[in-house]
């Protein structure tokens, strides 16, 4: 068994209530950092630690809060992002249904290294049982003593508010959370200035995931140092896995970063393979908004060597044979499933919830997804491959904020991958609308070659 | 820091003051190299960086950080810094990802140029002919909805709105209620006037002013003419209203005054924000004292109202045979 931080009492009954929590050794972060530490080596600690932001773009947790400006006399914020929408991706849900205190502890810990005396946990409209769950546990902390004025007695006050969000996948983008946060239509803002520097309100906010939050008690109750030996490289800790597709045992895994994907797909600790015996054809690791790779390519590197659960393996090779770690919404496709149809799924996704500021972004998911709603239901031409790939390179990159990149990466990866079965959609419509491609080429193993060509 | 950065934009090097945007540097230096801006106002505080034509890619961030930024960068949102290098026509990936924006931004666009009363003036039309490929790549139906009436007065073409944001600003900041906004979201994003509450306010006509395409038309000069064939004469009043300095210009067809705008500059943007007596009231030439005729771009499709000196085309100079075939038009050039 790997080590579990998070999830380590997640069985034990009743442990969403305050006293079951505290009996199995919450708060103790609380303790340890509000009496013993400074809220500079709390931030020390956290970078010691080398844990990265779990909510898609893995920047360094401590690194973001040592940006975080201090200017006398201005309130400063601690927003955690509980919007999770992104398709794949469940494992902040999770965690605030069953184990709301470790984000409650999380919040009080790094609101006190923060100097926040304000916190906000921006939680998707959607999940209102969630919200009621962290409602009813704030109530329960407050109650205890664990928030609100002059907590245990050092002088620290802080005030945790819940706030449900509208359910629009772009309030996760930091800064559309902030506008949403403070009341306006929820638009990303363009940067700079970032939220450290002029954040909600206009003061300096930082804004971290509900897994990046919770994974700041272990690091204050073991020591940053401790927390780093776990994981492998840069990619340190633990980390939830929302696996779902196809597999024996879809649900959240909490893996040692560093874990082979192989091993996260086929063993029985984990997800104990594909599901009725099919073959793996692809899989999305981190989300909807990451590459899709075949399934050679998920299982191993370009040149042979087996692939890993980590920020850098998961993205070693680019764009070109890689993908990215996401959120860790990992999404398994058999024999049977079709990449177009996937890939016109995630882009209508996306077209739904564009905002609608900047223009590539606006009309061109739009357009993305009638091309490919074409392609999928059998009107395509060789040409609307091309036209695709054409888009999405002139919205990616061209856009306000991230929700662009995320709008074209798939689609550009299911073409550079898969184009195969794009072109046997357009020359086969009628059997395109009867039968699956199959698996084709797209599991052969690759070969371990010797020598490596570099490129560039 | 000192108050003065140099910034060099295509190679020529401009000193500008501290904090200035990439484009307000472009537009110190003039010219080619100043990079379109369709949703940028100089005027409305916080508009820009939505249209993203305006984008351009920074070679070297600055004199300490030489190292460039990693994306195109919106020019109208990204100050300078010290020892900025930026490529804007010199690049071909701007041009090109300019070209993907003018695409992208037309094909949810009627097209409808040749009923649209803003065709001539229209900066998406200009973009458009500059920027833009001779046929749409997009086959599927534009999105559609219906005209708005605001008020008797103005009229909303949501269909060929651009979703700038300006006339949001525009009811934001110079309105002193808000009225506008935007609804829904992604391309079904409409600008709204709740409930199609009319836009009761002094200068609720300079939102017309500001939309850089035909969406917010002028219902009183609707259908009246082609711009082109009217003739634009600056004239000004003695506007009794506090903020409105009475500084117009009056399109002329004949004796009547088709309509009145507020004075714009190079680039499109009012000078001076006017009220809605002088834009829709004062239709007389009596109320007006004229000035001068309207100084138009001779690259404009206006300019063919001949206030501007007549000069043929720079192909015709040196080729004799080329002289004697236009002899009648440049014996005009002669008169004038």
């Amino acid at each position: 068994m790997s080590r579990k931080l998070l999830l380590e009492h997640i069985n034990v009954p009743g442990i969403n209530t305050l006293d079951v929590y505290r009996q199995k050794g919450g708060y103790r972060a609380v303790e340890k950092a509000l009496k013993t530490l400074t809220p500079e080596e709390i931030v020390e600690e956290v970078k010691k630690s080398g844990l990265r932001g779990r909510g898609g773009a893995g920047f360094p947790t401590g690194m973001k809060w040592s940006f975080l400006a201090k200017p006398e006399g201005v309130a400063r914020y601690l927003v955690c992002n509980a919007d999770e929408s992104e398709p794949g991706t469940f494992k902040d849900r999770y965690l605030m249904t069953h184990i709301p205190h470790a984000l409650i502890e999380g919040m009080i810990v790094s609101s006190f290294a923060l100097g926040a005396k304000v916190s906000y946990i921006y939680v998707r409209g959607e999940m209102m049982p969630q919200i009621r769950i962290l409602e009813k546990a704030i109530a329960e902390a407050k109650a205890a003593g664990w928030l609100g004025k002059n907590i245990l007695g050092t002088g620290y006050d802080l005030e945790l508010y819940v706030q449900p969000g509208g359910g629009a996948y772009i309030c996760g983008e930091e800064t559309a959370l902030l506008e949403s946060l403070e009341g306006k239509r929820g638009n990303p803002r363009i940067k700079p200035p970032f939220p450290a520097i002029a954040g909600l309100y206009g003061c300096p906010t930082v804004v971290n995931n509900v897994e990046s939050i919770a994974a700041v008690v272990p690091i204050i109750n073991d020591g940053g140092e401790e927390y780093a030996k776990i994981g492998i490289g840069r990619s340190t800790g633990t980390k939830l896995i929302s696996a779902s597709g196809n597999l024996v045992k879809p649900g959240v895994y909490e893996i040692e970063l560093g874990l082979p994907v192989e091993e996260f797909i086929y063993s029985d600790e984990y997800c104990g393979g594909i599901a009725n015996g099919k073959r793996l054809k692809a899989t999305v690791a981190g989300g909807s908004s990451v590459p899709i790779l075949p399934a050679n390519l998920t299982l191993k590197y370009a040149n042979g060597e087996p692939r890993l659960m980590s920020y850098e393996s998961l993205s070693e090779g680019g764009f070109a044979t890689g993908t990215m770690m996401g959120s860790g919404g990992f999404i398994a496709f058999d024999e049977d499933q079709c990449i177009v149809r996937n890939t016109w799924n995630f882009a209508r996704f996306y077209h739904h919830e564009s905002c609608g500021q900047c223009s590539p972004c606006r009309e061109g998911t739009g357009w993305m997804e009638k091309v490919l709603h074409k392609i999928e239901h059998g009107h395509g031409s060789m040409d609307d491959v091309d036209l695709l790939w054409d888009i999405q390179r002139k919205i990616e990159g061209n856009t306000i904020c991230p929700l662009g990149d995320a709008a074209a990466w798939p689609v550009a990866s299911a073409i550079r991958h898969f184009r195969d079965e794009f072109e046997w959609h357009i020359k086969e419509p009628i059997k395109s609308q009867q039968q699956n491609y199959g698996i084709a080429n797209y599991a052969v193993p690759i070969e371990k070659t010797v020598e490596v060509k570099s490129e560039n | 820091m000192s108050d003065k950065v140099k910034v060099t934009i295509d190679g020529i090097t401009v000193e500008v003051d501290n904090g200035t945007t990439i484009l307000n540097a472009a537009r110190q230096i003039g010219g080619d190299i100043v990079p379109p801006a369709m949703c940028y106002y100089s005027k409305l505080e916080g508009s820009g960086g939505k249209c993203r034509t305006c984008i351009v890619k920074v070679t070297k961030g600055s004199e300490k950080d030489p190292r460039p930024m990693p994306k195109l960068v919106a020019s109208c949102r990204t100050t300078v810094m010290d020892g900025m290098e930026v490529l804007n026509i010199t690049s071909p990936e701007v041009l090109e990802a300019r070209a993907g924006v003018v695409e992208i931004l037309l094909i949810n666009h009627p097209l409808d140029c040749p009923v649209c009363d803003q065709a001539g003036e229209c900066d998406l039309q200009n973009l458009g002919y500059e920027h833009g490929l001779q046929k749409t790549r997009y086959e599927f139906e534009r999105r559609t909805f219906d005209r708005i009436d605001i008020g008797d007065k103005i009229q909303l073409h949501m269909n060929r709105c651009i979703l700038c944001y300006r006339c949001v600003f525009t009811a934001d900041q110079i309105t002193n209620k808000r009225v506008h906004g935007i609804l829904n979201r992604g391309d079904h994003s409409e600008i709204s006037t709740y409930i199609q509450q009319a836009v009761d306010n002094d200068f609720s006509g300079n939102v017309i002013d500001v939309c850089p395409v035909g969406a917010l038309t002028d219902r009183t000069f609707r259908f009246k003419n082609r711009v082109w064939f009217t003739k634009p004469v600056d004239a000004h009043r003695n506007c009794d209203h506090e903020k409105c300095n009475g500084k117009v210009t009056l399109w002329y067809k004949g004796e009547d005054v088709l309509r009145v705008t507020a004075r714009k500059d190079q680039y499109g943007e009012v000078e001076e924000f006017i009220c809605n007596t002088c834009r829709f009231d004062k239709k007389a030439t009596s109320d007006w004292i004229i000035e001068q005729p309207t100084h138009i771009d001779d690259t404009s499709v206006i300019a063919s109202n001949h206030y501007e000196t007549l000069k043929p085309l720079h192909v015709i100079q040196p080729n004799q045979a080329l002289q004697a075939a236009n002899e009648i038009e440049l014996h005009k050039t002669v008169k004038y």
